[in-house]
């Protein structure tokens, strides 16, 4: 079941979400915790400091499935998120970055 | 302005301080080595008692019983390693059934994180997702920003656990402390969406067989005269989930009593045919909707819970409100139409008369219903009810008059055998005026059987009921009815002589198979203050009824 082929994977809609997050050494786990437990993959995980680095911004390239809805309510519940946002896959974030995955 | 005074305190006395100032008085918990300071600190303190309890996971369930009962977050405490992964499945229970809990654990010196060092376990890893929120403290100073943070957060919106681990070094460490932060209370929680609300009420009021669907969250909002004033306002016919038990009296006209797996029949036929499901601080939960395809296969929903992710989760809500559900009630109560609806509430009513809730034995205190009902007729509203899991907290939840909310002190969402007793001591504990008893099972009552010995030392006004099928008895049930009465691993072969065990703990018992007047028996017994085991067998076949398969609709109950 979770074994998709390459090309059934590339198929499929995405999701690029950005996340202003507090920066500590928790809150990563504390994100992708919740995609693990659902068994909802994730793509692509970029994430760097913004400004002082207080906070940071995460980007999360995911799969578009029906429980992205309920799985963006539960990351904007997080005490360390400080917003999410939904970008479509076109977003260059991934995209410029495809170069280093070659 | 006045210049603020300096004080030079260790991190273990600015935890014992910050706690003080919140307003604990009782906390939980079991020393070692990691967390030794904050122990020596608490020697210090002339406000809190420091409640020993004999596991950590009993610790957990004393404050959890502290917290259900009033509502207020409550503090444990276990030092690392072993002491916090024993914490564990308290937390894990009050997380999935929304209780405000401040768990505190020590952490080896931060120099050795990472080292594999004695007792280093990843506390911070392991509760993550069994917690709302988790921290692990790098400084004494942070905890001043940290400790009423955790307050704030565990008490705030939905309410849940928070952990904070304390590294010995960062307990040790000595600041300077000039002024002290406020104490963490409950954020305000935004006003409902207007429009919302009134869309809401004109659903309610166009409907023609509405039904109010209550849940935990009521309990938590302190809500529960405000749902009783809607329903009669609107004449909404009512059910109640596990967790709401309490939240409108059971003998209310408009009460259909609990729903789902073990709900009566009559409760689970009229959803099957409501037009309208008005749910309140409830989540849909598997034991309450049975497959969800078939619950109110007809109704539109509305559905008011605090927290937004509850939304659309399981069922998608025609209207969804997000808000504190006292607050959202306050607002649809005005905008509802006083309304009689004699035909609905007729057909509810012809439903009940066909498809009651039986209670056999109800008479016969040798019965589990009857039982119950015996202990209920020498007690009034004022005392609090606990269980532990298994068929008998099923039988109290059909058969118990519960009448007041946070009357009921249950583990619902992860439905963990040993929650009972513990929880009883922390209920009384808070509530000392109280008379609190703990229904328990055979195979309940031995997971923190070592509490006893808390129970006596604290004096707390404890009767536990311990119902003994000489079974796994919820075990014993299902594999009566759904795997081929294939009985394997559910009935106990060896059986200890609970009496003694009791009294071994120093906890006075009865045995009412003994008694001659059993009725008599338990008033005497009920009526004497401090810790008191009152031990009664029950027949191993006796099963709980109606019950809904597991993966099944609610329709197609078996038995009842
Ligand atoms: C910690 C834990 N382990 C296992 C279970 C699964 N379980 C649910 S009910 C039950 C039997 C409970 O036996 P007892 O306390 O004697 O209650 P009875 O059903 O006999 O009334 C079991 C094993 C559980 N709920 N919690
Ligand atoms: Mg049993």
């Amino acid at each position: 079941m979770n074994t998709i082929s390459r090309t059934e994977n590339q198929a499929l809609a995405r999701t690029v979400l950005e996340l202003d997050v507090y920066n500590h050494p928790g809150v990563m786990s504390h994100v992708v915790g919740l995609f693990s437990r659902r068994a909802y993959n994730v793509e692509g995980i970029l994430v760097m400091p913004v400004g002082g680095g207080v906070t940071s911004r995460i980007w999360l390239l995911v799969n578009e499935d029906e429980r992205l809805d309920q799985m963006v309510k539960q990351v904007e519940k997080l005490e360390d998120v400080l917003a999410v946002r939904r970008h479509g896959a076109e977003h260059e974030v991934f995209v410029r970055l495809e170069e280093f995955f070659r | 302005m006045s210049k603020p005074t300096y004080e030079t305190l260790s991190g273990a006395q600015i935890v014992v301080r910050l706690l003080e100032r919140q307003g604990v008085r009782t906390l939980a918990g079991i020393p070692g080595g990691a967390i030794l300071p904050i122990y020596d600190a608490l020697s210090q303190s002339a406000l809190i008692h420091h409640v020993l309890a004999r596991h950590e996971q009993g610790g957990g369930f004393i404050a959890q019983g502290i917290a259900r009962a009033t509502g207020v977050p409550a503090v444990c405490m276990a030092s690392s390693g072993p002491g916090a992964t024993n914490l564990l499945t308290a937390i894990a229970d009050a997380k999935l059934d929304s209780i405000p809990l401040v768990a505190i654990t020590g952490q080896v010196p931060r120099a050795m994180i990472g080292t594999d060092a004695f007792q280093e376990v990843d506390t911070y890893g392991l509760s993550i997702p069994i917690t709302k929120h988790n921290f692990l403290l790098n400084s004494a100073e942070d905890l001043l920003e940290v400790i009423p943070r955790a307050f704030r957060i565990a008490a705030s919106g939905r309410p849940g656990p928070v952990l904070i681990d304390i590294p010995k070094d960062v307990q040790n460490q000595v600041v300077e402390v000039g002024e002290w932060p406020a104490v963490g209370v409950a954020e305000v929680v935004p006003a409902p969406a207007a429009e919302r609300v009134a869309l809401a009420a004109a659903m309610i009021n166009e409907a023609s067989r509405p039904i109010l669907y209550l849940g935990g969250g009521v309990v938590h909002s302190a809500a529960s005269a405000a749902a009783v004033a809607l329903a009669e306002k609107a004449a909404l016919p009512t059910v109640m989930t596990l967790m709401a038990l309490g939240a409108m009296p059971v003998e209310h006209s408009l009460s259909l009593g609990m729903l789902g797996m073990h709900g009566a029949r009559f409760t689970n036929l009229a959803l099957d045919e409501c037009d309208l499901l008005i749910a309140v601080g409830a989540r849909f939960d598997d034991r309450a909707t049975g497959k969800v395809a078939g619950f109110c296969p007809q109704a539109k929903i509305v559905h008011i819970d605090i927290d937004p992710s509850e939304l659309d989760k399981i069922k998608t809500a025609h209207v969804g409100i997000a808000g504190d559900v006292g607050a959202v009630l306050q607002t649809l109560l005005p905008a509802v139409e006083a309304q009689q609806r004699l035909a609905w509430l007729s057909r509810v009513a012809s439903l009940k008369a066909a498809h009651p809730l039986r209670l056999p034995g109800i008479d016969d205190p040798r019965t589990p219903y009857g039982l119950i009902r015996a202990v209920a007729d020498c007690l009034d509203d004022q005392a609090t009810i606990t269980t532990d899991v298994g068929q008998h907290q099923m039988w109290v939840a059909q058969a118990y008059p519960l009448r007041r909310p946070r009357q009921w002190l249950t583990s619902g969402g992860l439905g963990t055998m040993g929650f009972g007793m513990p929880a009883a001591i922390g209920a009384a504990l808070a509530e000392p005026e109280r008379t609190v008893v703990c229904f328990t099972g055979d195979g309940s009552i031995l997971m923190n059987v070592q509490e006893l010995v808390t129970a006596a030392e604290e004096g707390v006004n404890v009767k536990i009921v311990l119902m003994n099928n000489s079974s796994l008895g919820l075990v014993f049930q299902q594999q009566t009815m759904f795997y081929g009465e294939r009985i394997y691993a559910s009935k106990f072969k060896g059986m200890p002589d609970f009496v003694r065990v009791a009294e071994g703990f120093g906890v006075p018992a009865i045995d009412l198979d003994t008694e001659s007047d059993p009725h008599a028996a338990l008033a005497a017994a009920l009526s004497s203050r401090g810790p008191m085991l009152i031990h009664a067998s029950i027949a191993m076949h006796e099963q709980v009824l109606p019950m809904v398969p597991p993966g099944a609709a609610n329709k197609d109950m078996i038995g009842g």
